[in-house]
């Protein structure tokens, strides 16, 4: 196909030229950009959390009174053992928050008592003999907490943990080179040292936020209860008995004692919805931008056949004229791909300066990752199969301009 | 004109009906997506306080030192040892403090649980300052903060729950095994974002519900239900429990001054630079002053209040309805220009350009309408569908009131007719000899 007489064409076009490349251009920065946020985010939200998550919930309890570091602690302890013999119930444990939680305790972590910047960040999760199991987190290396090892701490005092079990990603981070078993760190602002004694599999930390995106699967295992106004405890219901375990866990707690308040909202949540409230956020973004990408794409092709019907409709007797004059059906039907590809590639290649302009600012303004060229090419190519099917029906409503149009007058 | 002008508007968009809907359509969708992001972004970077907003100053003091600072800046909040300081100092006109408690109304009659109470401890000044409306009674007094006594303040909902929303001021409440005497409720007090407590980051989070002073909350020994930072620096010898914690270094009170004029600004300044100098002397800092006094609109940048989703979502969605303008101008180009016989003998016939102008700019201000009116239903049903975009706490900042649909309809018509002006300019450029010259 000789393209010069399109671009000659073309020049008779310019307005209508530019905006559908212009439109083209636009809609590629966006939908590149849309499409690289939705699998950024789906990424995230895809990410094992290292606990067995069906089966398991979490209550909230608060004491309804201010309770001695003591008392608090001996009301923990009945509130568990209430837990466990539950008929439903697999295990329980205390902590002070769970992965995925967002909110909870993180401390730097550092190899030496007199280093002065951290090594890494990491969530502090209190913990006892029987968290493990109740998480459903395998030991990967070591050994468990033994019940005698179990003390018990406030908020308000120094991290105190001289033996810890710690994940594999902290594990790997401290000790890229060799195992963590057996090693000291220090984790605690009174630069006490810990002992490894454990490295769990995967296990998630409390922090879900962008920022600790590099801490995400960083924890410590501290064998203590922290008694304080509120604690949670999480539940491994026996399978498939979730729902009954979650009743009966919140009445026989109130049976045990009346004076704590069990949230009504949240108080007592599953794992899954524990998840869902952490990634809402994440999950609002994709469907936004992928509403956004649909709907655009579908407005851009609609107006690619708008504007290229009309150009049908002005250009009918010329084309008239070339049919009489010899072209074929697929010469007319041909003209108007080419013309389009030619627009279409126009308009791509501004597009792609754009998409990687917004994803700059992206990046410098709201600290999001540079996009990998591959959502460039999957955009052009996209966009110029759209264009390429838009096209099609009024192009072959062209190609259909019978040939005696020529002899019409207007 | 008008009248006849945007009556051959509506004709000729009837006559292309296909090409007309795609417009509405294009423009109802553009105009909506912008204005659903917008609903939630103007309410998350608002100013919640624009009468005082240069006003008010929170106070920070570095007291982790060039090592352990976070790249220079002090910590968000104020040690208990620094709080107290600049609360007994007493140096702006009014200041407070504060820090989030979480307590306990015990079972009575009508309840056999107890109910949970979220509130701040802090002082009288508190309520002056950041401009808390009174349904019954008042703050509390100066003096009642002196003589830590045991007074609350209850707010609007919480009032209802308790006393059925009767005026219970001078009425007692059991909160956590202690009475309190209630000297006053609070209007409905939920400032969007929640700008003194953002060291919390509960920009969003729900409203308070009792004010208690934060002397009797220091005698009761009540923990804070916030945020506490400690920071890496080594901490010992302070000792264990809540005294050594309290002589420690963990930062989890904002304090808050208000400064009406330059020179008061100056002077506290002055002070602030005064009291992190004495402490470098006394050696608990080994380093030079380093202090901020961040007014509202500072500290909202300075803590990143706007969360990024809402950012991008606004963009993404401005750069849509950019999308949706640029195709809107393509079909009336196309619209416009088929019609250029007409055009031609209306010409021919004497009409100026001016009249063509105005026609068609009249026929464009009718789609923009048509579109903002789609707009206006898409905002509505998208706003009420907004919880599946945001997280719940920034999602109920989206409201549908009268201004956001009249903006909506502003928006679609004066973007439309602005995107009008290169198709009519075209359409006013048509020669009428070309028109009627047949064939």
């Amino acid at each position: 196909m000789d393209i010069k007489p399109i671009l000659a064409a073309l020049r008779h076009h310019k307005g209508g030229t530019a905006l559908i490349a212009l439109q083209i251009a636009l809609t590629l920065a966006i939908v590149c950009n849309a499409l690289f946020i939705i699998q950024q985010r789906l990424d995230r939200v895809g990410r094992p959390s290292g606990v067995q998550e069906s089966d398991l919930f979490v209550i909230q309890n608060d004491w309804a009174q201010k309770l001695a570091p003591a008392e608090a602690d001996a009301r923990m302890r009945a509130d568990l053992q209430t837990l466990r013999q539950l008929g439903s119930v697999q295990d329980a444990s205390a902590s002070n928050s769970f992965p995925l939680h967002g909110a909870g305790w993180d401390n730097f972590v550092r190899m030496s008592p007199d280093q002065v910047k951290m090594t890494t960040d990491s969530a502090i999760f209190f913990a006892d003999e029987h968290t493990l199991a109740t998480l459903g987190t395998r030991l990967a290396a070591g050994r468990n907490f033994r019940a005698d090892e179990i003390g018990s701490q406030t908020g308000n005092d120094p991290l105190h943990a001289r033996q810890v079990i710690i994940s594999d990603g902290l594990a790997r981070t401290l000790f890229p080179h060799g195992s963590a078993l057996g090693k000291t760190i220090y984790t605690s602002n009174d630069q006490s040292p810990s002992t490894v004694i454990g490295i769990t599999g995967t296990l998630q930390s409390h922090l879900t936020e962008l920022w600790a995106q590099p801490y995400a699967y960083n924890a410590v295992l501290v064998p203590a209860r922290l008694t304080g106004d509120s604690t949670f405890y999480l539940v491994r219901a026996r399978p498939g008995q979730l729902v009954d375990a979650m009743r009966q866990a919140q009445d026989a707690l109130y049976a045990q004692s009346r004076m704590r308040i069990i949230p009504a909202d949240g108080g007592v949540m599953t794992f899954a919805q524990a998840r869902q409230r952490a990634y809402d956020a994440d999950y609002g973004m994709a469907i936004l931008m992928g509403i956004i990408s649909a709907v655009l794409l579908v407005i851009t092709a609609a107006g690619i056949v708008g504007l290229t019907s009309f150009w049908v409709g002005q250009r009918r007797k010329q084309i008239g004229v070339r049919r009489a004059l010899g072209a074929r059906q697929r010469d007319i039907l041909g003209y108007f791909l080419t013309e389009n590809l030619l627009i279409t590639l126009g308009g791509l290649l501004l597009g792609v300066v754009l998409a990687v302009a917004l994803n700059l600012w992206l990046v410098i303004r709201l600290g999001s990752q540079p996009m990998s060229p591959l959502y460039l090419a999957g955009g052009v190519l996209l966009l110029l199969l759209l264009g390429q099917g838009a096209v099609l029906a009024p192009a072959l409503k062209a190609s259909r301009v019978p040939p005696v149009e020529a002899t019409r007058s207007v | 004109m008008f009248g006849y002008y945007f009556q051959l508007g509506m004709r000729s968009l009837r006559r292309n009906p296909v090409l007309t809907a795609l417009m509405v359509i294009a423009i109802g969708f553009g105009v909506a997506a912008s204005m659903i992001t917008w609903s939630v972004f103007r309410v998350v970077s608002g100013n919640p306080i624009p009468q005082k907003s240069g006003r008010l100053f929170t106070v920070l003091i570095d007291n982790r030192g060039p090592q352990y600072n976070d790249d220079g800046e002090p910590p968000e909040a104020l040690t208990y040892t620094d709080a107290n300081a600049m609360i007994r100092a007493h140096k702006a006109p009014h200041q407070t403090l504060f820090y989030p408690i979480s307590l306990a109304v015990l079972p009575d009659g009508n309840r056999s649980l107890p109910l949970k109470a979220i509130g701040y401890a802090t002082t009288a000044d508190f309520f002056g300052m950041f401009d808390v409306p009174f349904e019954y009674g008042s703050a509390w007094s100066a003096q009642d903060d002196t003589r830590r006594a045991g007074v609350v303040v209850l707010s609007h909902q919480f009032n209802e729950q308790l006393f059925g929303g009767a005026d219970s001021v001078g009425r007692e409440v059991d909160l956590s095994g202690h009475i309190y005497r209630v000297v006053g409720v609070t209007r409905h007090f939920d400032p969007k974002p929640r700008y003194f407590d953002l060291f919390g980051g509960s920009a969003f989070d729900d409203p308070m519900q009792v004010y208690i002073p934060f002397n009797r909350a220091d005698d009761l020994q009540i923990n804070t239900a916030g945020r506490n930072t400690c920071g890496g620096a080594p901490d010992t010898g302070v000792g264990t429990g809540r005294e050594g914690w309290l002589r420690g270094e963990c930062s989890w009170i904002p304090v808050w001054v208000q400064l009406d004029t330059p020179a008061q600004v100056a002077d506290y300044r002055a002070f602030l630079e005064g009291y992190a100098a004495k402490q470098q002397r006394a050696g608990r800092f080994r380093w030079p002053p380093n202090v901020r006094l961040r007014d509202v609109t500072d500290w909202l940048a300075f803590e990143h209040v706007v969360p990024p989703e809402s950012r991008i979502s606004l963009v993404v969605s401005i750069g849509f309805f950019v999308i949706c303008l640029v195709n809107t101008i393509g079909l009336l180009l196309a619209k416009f220009m088929r019609r250029s016989a007409e055009i031609g003998v209306r010409r021919a016939l004497g009409a100026p350009r001016g009249e063509i102008y105005r026609q068609f700019l009249i026929e464009a201000g009718t789609v923009g309408a048509a579109g903002g009116v789609l707009g206006v239903l898409l905002t509505a049903v998208g706003v009420g569908g907004v919880g599946l975009l945001f997280a719940p706490r920034i999602a109920r900042l989206a409201q549908v009131d009268l201004p956001l649909m009249a903006l909506t309809l502003l928006v679609a018509v004066v973007a439309t007719v602005v995107a009008a002006f290169y198709p009519t300019w075209r359409a006013a450029k048509v020669q009428p000899a070309w028109q009627l010259k047949s064939n």
